[in-house]
């Protein structure tokens, strides 16, 4: 499997990445070069192997239903670079 | 099994008759105080951002901690729905970008959710009953709120609602008219009310439905279908369904093709809309969530959820058809409210139940409706209504008395009893003292007496002013057979 | 006190105790070496005041007699640890003015235990390098040079400032992350000691996530009692981490010294690469004979699947990070590009100016190994031979106690020697990778020196939750090595 110019803008626009035009073309060999390097694990027969889900073996670990955070409005935007009235303030979407 | 669909559901287009197809994907917020994998609180209504953590805020190295209590409100409504409880779930992340999903990414159950197949009753006009189809049902977090008509160049995000927990309760395409779609989400909403794992309350966002639509000719294979997104009330969900139905059926009779697309109902419009913000194509990238393990649930804990499951409402309508000898209608309106179904037991026990269910939905109904109050706030307690309606089977007061009393304990409140003898409001069975009415009135009326005996129906005529002369107290079928007796009137028959 | 810089963590914890020296003193020297060590650019952020501050607490404390186990010893932490009120950059623009209000549950036990925060160290971005010259805030230098050479050396990577720091003097010890080999490489490449706990045994709560299902914290130090000393204090069984494991946090430094009689040490086989340098083969063998001649029985294991680790961490990692930064979009927090016209451009101009080379990189592979169609083709298969990799270590394990190995595949290399070629970049990681595969734990000790006099390091691997017999088998190599040698201050000139 390898990867053109189309494919890296299609991967790039789905995580949200601008990529400048002079970068496309290098990124195009760079995942080419690693994508065709992991394409070894192709040799491996895994046809009777279950995925590893964790590696711990552990019981999924619950919480008790009590309300022990948040009431902080100005400590959960105390970072954000557009705060109004304790709203995150971000450019008007379009629905 | 499904009852047959009858062909009077079918839609007439222009060249024949068309089938609509209905599926729900119903989001029902869970019942907790604080949020599937955070400590948050869930309350309505919070000023923005208020209810968040910093696991909520996605901020960095924040890690989610599920929350007990939310996977035992799931297992127990799959429980409710008669499905299958899976022992093993797992959590996936379902990545996409959006400024109300902080993390990039909402924690979802994709290929293993927590309950599978199960089934809704739906009860239809008449007393009929259908069958429809759980595919499934998966926890997930909610999303935040974004506001877009407060600036006209910017849109504000208020987080509290993000990482609530969701039960996504997914039904089979079994429904084929709005009645049907309807009548599912009610019960649907019944069964979550009864379990207590969701309040329904669909104005405040704890339920919404996407309403999958599609269209086919009686018995064909299924059509192209369109997603009608977050439709709030069940009034919504039945003209989406109508008009979506109506613009599929002109498509395709016109030659062209349904295409498959997320819209929007516009209740002003009353119309059915593409988005265009969701038309961009998705590629949400599920994978298992690292940061969790496989939830494994324990058989002995769904056997204590399971054995803590209240009585659901199709039980309860058999219990009370078989037991109070209700009609399926009656028994139906009566449960579809765990707390009127409540009220309704105190009120029937050791009385009439037949008296005590007209009562409930002719008066006590009657009278919330009119105000617009449900049976939590109603003025009168199911106890008092029971002394009423017993002391109405017993005699003590008449039918008539008793709306009188109700209308006072209503406005005045009060112990019935305590009323009826306060104000005197006993009836009168007390035969010498009707005579004695009975020969006052007939004195005052010789012209009466004589078109009475010509015409028996006048003898009601009588009974009015008797019934005047005594207050209201007197026991009707003792004027009557008073009145009979003298005026040599003949039985009925 | 001569050479304060220059103590053990254990013979400093001594010296306080004994009130030969006090924590403001040692805190001062520490901080007086960081201002003269610019030049390495260990540091990304320094916090005197606050580290002058927690020192004159612990003094008290220790006049007062109510020492805590870690009372007034001056550490660095990797800036991925995020520190309440002190800036925590991951290494990334995106993140500059980042200051989390809150700290993470690995430094908090450090704090609460009485140790001093020297300042945050400088990072590969987002602990995606293995040279730490991804870093937004520019590589850092090696404390060592090969002899008669000038020419910069990179310390490793990602917790190359760590390495640095500790390799450096700067610190008494420092905190590092380990996804892939991100302690033990740029230990074992700067002649200090590095230990990757089993996963689960320090909490991520509050760790900025690269790659959830690996990334593990762990101490860096000069010796092995210092590592088991720091690592009893980041352990701790946290209800905040899901992933965090139930097992009490034991005494390691009790156990450091027990000796490896009888002990059976595996060398796996496979870890035998073809162009390695013979250095690194005799130091391996050598290793082996210090063991055999302390009593270990020596046997050969083979991990068949060693060779497919690497390659199926290129896959799994990438992935889990392009959905663990997803939340940096500059909505809530970090980066946030000037002038977009909407939302779109704000996310894609945010996280392009915001993230560098290598992590775009990185967060695109792991977005197309997800995307619709190669789910199975990469991440699925990469997570089968994750279990093929855990299921040698089983098998291995069954007969041996602990794993010998090389720790990487040669000694420190020149800045900008590799930063052309990915892959070659990442084969550094060879060695030590597997490891996080499996999720086990493991060590590097430094070990020898190269003929152009570079520290090289051995690792020992262990099973699960047996950190006490990896710093034991690390212990007695520590001992038979007798490393001694310090870079030469070059920075000071
Ligand atoms: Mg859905
Ligand atoms: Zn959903």
């Amino acid at each position: 499997m390898s990867v053109d110019r189309e494919t890296v803008l299609r991967v790039a626009r789905l995580a949200r990445i601008a990529l400048e035009e002079d970068r496309v073309d290098p990124m195009v060999t760079e995942l080419n070069t690693i994508l065709g390097w992991v394409e070894q694990l192709q040799e491996v027969d895994v046809r009777e192997v279950a995925p590893l889900t964790s590696v711990v073996a552990q019981r999924l670990k619950m919480r008790d239903d009590e309300v022990t955070a948040g009431g902080d409005a100005a400590a959960v935007t105390a970072n954000a670079p557009l705060v109004e009235d304790h709203f995150y303030v971000v450019p008007k979407v379009v629905e | 099994m499904n009852a047959p669909v009858k062909s009077s559901k079918y839609i007439r287009g222009e060249s024949g008759d068309w089938e609509v197809v209905i599926g729900l994907e119903v989001h029902a917020q869970v019942v907790s105080k604080a949020k599937l994998f955070s400590g948050a609180a869930t309350d309505f209504g919070a000023p923005p951002n208020s209810q968040v953590s910093f696991v909520d805020a996605a901020m960095p190295g924040m890690l989610p901690v599920i929350n007990r209590r939310c996977v035992e409100q799931a297992i127990r409504t799959g429980l409710g729905l008669r499905a299958k409880i899976n022992p093993v779930s797992v959590f996936d992340r379902k990545n996409y970008f959006y400024p109300d999903l902080p993390s990039g990414y909402q924690i979802s159950q994709y290929k293993q959710p927590i309950v599978g197949e199960g089934e809704v009753i739906i009860d239809l006009p008449g007393g009929e009953t259908a069958t429809v189809g759980i595919e499934r049902l998966h926890l997930e977090q909610d999303a935040g709120k974004s506001l877009h008509d407060q600036h006209a160049d910017y849109s504000y995000v208020d987080l509290n609602r993000a990482g609530v927990a969701l039960m996504e309760i997914v039904s089979r395409p079994d429904m084929r008219c709005a009645d049907e779609a309807v009548a599912y989400l009610k019960k649907l909403r019944a069964i979550l009310r009864y379990l207590g794992t969701c309040d329904g309350n669909m104005e405040e966002g704890s339920l919404r439905a996407d309403v999958n639509v599609s269209v086919r000719r009686p018995g064909a294979d299924l059509g192209t279908r369109c997603e009608i997104k977050n439709v709030n009330s069940l009034r919504f969900i039945a003209q989406a369904i109508e008009y979506e139905a109506r613009r599929q059926i002109e498509i395709v009779e016109g030659g062209g093709t349904v295409k498959q697309e997320t819209r929007l109902f516009d209740s002003r419009a009353g119309e059915t809309r593409s988005m265009r913000s969701k038309e961009e194509a998705h590629d949400y990238r599920y994978f298992p969530d690292p940061d969790l393990l496989p939830l494994e649930l324990d058989a002995a804990w769904i056997k204590a959820i399971a054995a803590s499951l209240p009585e659901l409402p199709d039980e309860k309508k058999a219990r009370f058809i078989k037991d109070y000898g209700l009609s399926a209608y009656d028994a139906g309106v009566i449960v579809a409210e765990r707390e009127l179904a409540d009220y309704y037991e105190v009120m029937a026990r050791g009385a009439d139940a037949k008296l005590a269910a007209n009562w409930l939905n002719n008066e006590i109904l009657g009278r919330l409706n009119k105000q617009g109050l449900s049976i939590g706030d109603c003025p009168v307690s199911a106890e008092a209504n029971h002394a009423i309606i017993a002391m109405t089977s017993d005699g003590t007061i008449s039918g008539k008395i008793a709306k009188d009393l109700l209308d006072i304990v209503w406005a005045e409140g009060g112990d019935p009893r305590t009323v009826v003898e306060a104000r005197g409001l006993r009836q009168v069975t007390d035969t010498r003292a009707i005579e004695e009415a009975v020969e006052r009135v007939i004195a005052a009326n010789p012209d009466k007496v004589a078109q009475a005996k010509a015409k028996p129906k006048l003898a009601g005529w009588f009974v009015g002013q008797v019934m005047k002369e005594t207050g209201g107290k007197a026991n009707p079928q003792a004027v009557n057979a008073v009145l009979k007796a003298r005026l040599e009137l003949p039985e009925e028959g | 006190m001569t050479d304060l810089i220059g103590l053990t963590l254990a013979d400093a914890r001594t010296a306080l105790l004994e009130k030969r020296v006090s924590s403001m003193e040692l805190t001062g020297a520490l901080l007086s070496a960081m201002a003269a060590a610019r030049p390495l650019n260990a540091f990304v952020t320094q916090t005197p005041e606050r580290a002058l501050a927690m020192a004159a607490e612990s003094d008290a404390r220790l006049a007062r007699g109510e020492a805590r186990s870690l009372e007034g010893l001056p550490l660095a932490i990797k800036d991925l640890f995020c520190t309440k009120g002190v800036r925590t950059t991951a290494g990334s623009r995106i993140l500059e003015n980042f200051v989390p209000p809150y700290e993470s549950t690995v430094t908090q036990n450090l704090w609460g235990a009485g140790a001093v925060l020297l300042g945050k160290t400088n990072m590969d971005e987002f602990a995606m390098g293995s040279s730490n010259e991804t870093s937004y805030f520019g590589p850092v230098a090696n404390p060592w040079r090969a002899e008669g050479s000038n020419q910069t050396l990179v310390p490793g990577g990602s917790s190359g400032g760590s390495a640095s720091a500790v390799a450096a003097d700067l610190c008494l010890a420092a905190t590092g992350t380990d996804t892939g080999g991100s302690i033990r490489q740029p230990a074992a490449v700067t002649g200090t000691v590095g230990l990757k706990p089993t996963y689960g045994r320090c909490s991520r709560w509050g760790i900025i996530a690269f790659a959830s299902s690996l990334d593990q914290a762990g101490p860096m130090t000069k010796t092995v009692r210092d590592a088991a000393i720091l690592l009893r204090h980041m352990a701790s069984v946290d209800p905040l981490d899901s992933t965090s494991v139930d097992i009490p946090v034991p005494d390691y430094e009790a156990v450091v010294d027990s000796g490896v009689k009888g002990l059976r040490i595996g060398i796996p086989k496979e870890y035998r690469v073809d162009g390695a340098p013979p250095e690194i083969d005799t130091l391996w063998q050598k290793g082996a004979d210090w063991l055999r001649a302390q009593g270990a029985e020596i046997v050969e294991v083979s991990l068949p699947f060693t060779k497919y680790a690497l390659p199926a961490y290129y896959i799994v990692a990438p992935a889990e990070a392009s959905s663990n930064l997803a939340r940096y979009d500059g909505v809530r927090y970090g980066h946030r590009a000037r002038d977009v016209r909407d939302i779109g451009e704000l996310y894609e101009r945010s996280r392009g100016e915001g993230f560098g080379k290598e992590v775009r990189r990185r967060i695109l592979i792991g977005t197309y190994v997800l995307s619709a169609g190669y789910y199975d083709a990469y991440y699925a298969r990469a997570q089968k031979v994750r279990t093929l990799i855990a299921r040698d270590f089983d098998a291995a394990f069954t007969g041996c106690d602990a794993l010998l190995t090389p720790a990487t595949p040669g000694p420190a290399f020149a800045l900008g020697e590799k930063t052309q070629d990915p892959v070659s970049m990442y084969l550094n990681d060879i060695f030590t990778v597997t490891v996080n595969m499996a999720g086990l734990p493991a060590l590097s000790v430094p070990a020898g020196l190269t003929m152009g006099g570079l520290p090289l390091g051995l690792q020992v691997i262990g099973k699960a939750f047996d950190e006490a017999m990896v710093l034991r088998v690390g212990r007695a190599l520590e001992l038979a090595a007798q490393f001694r040698a310090k870079p030469k201050s070059w920075w000071l000139a």
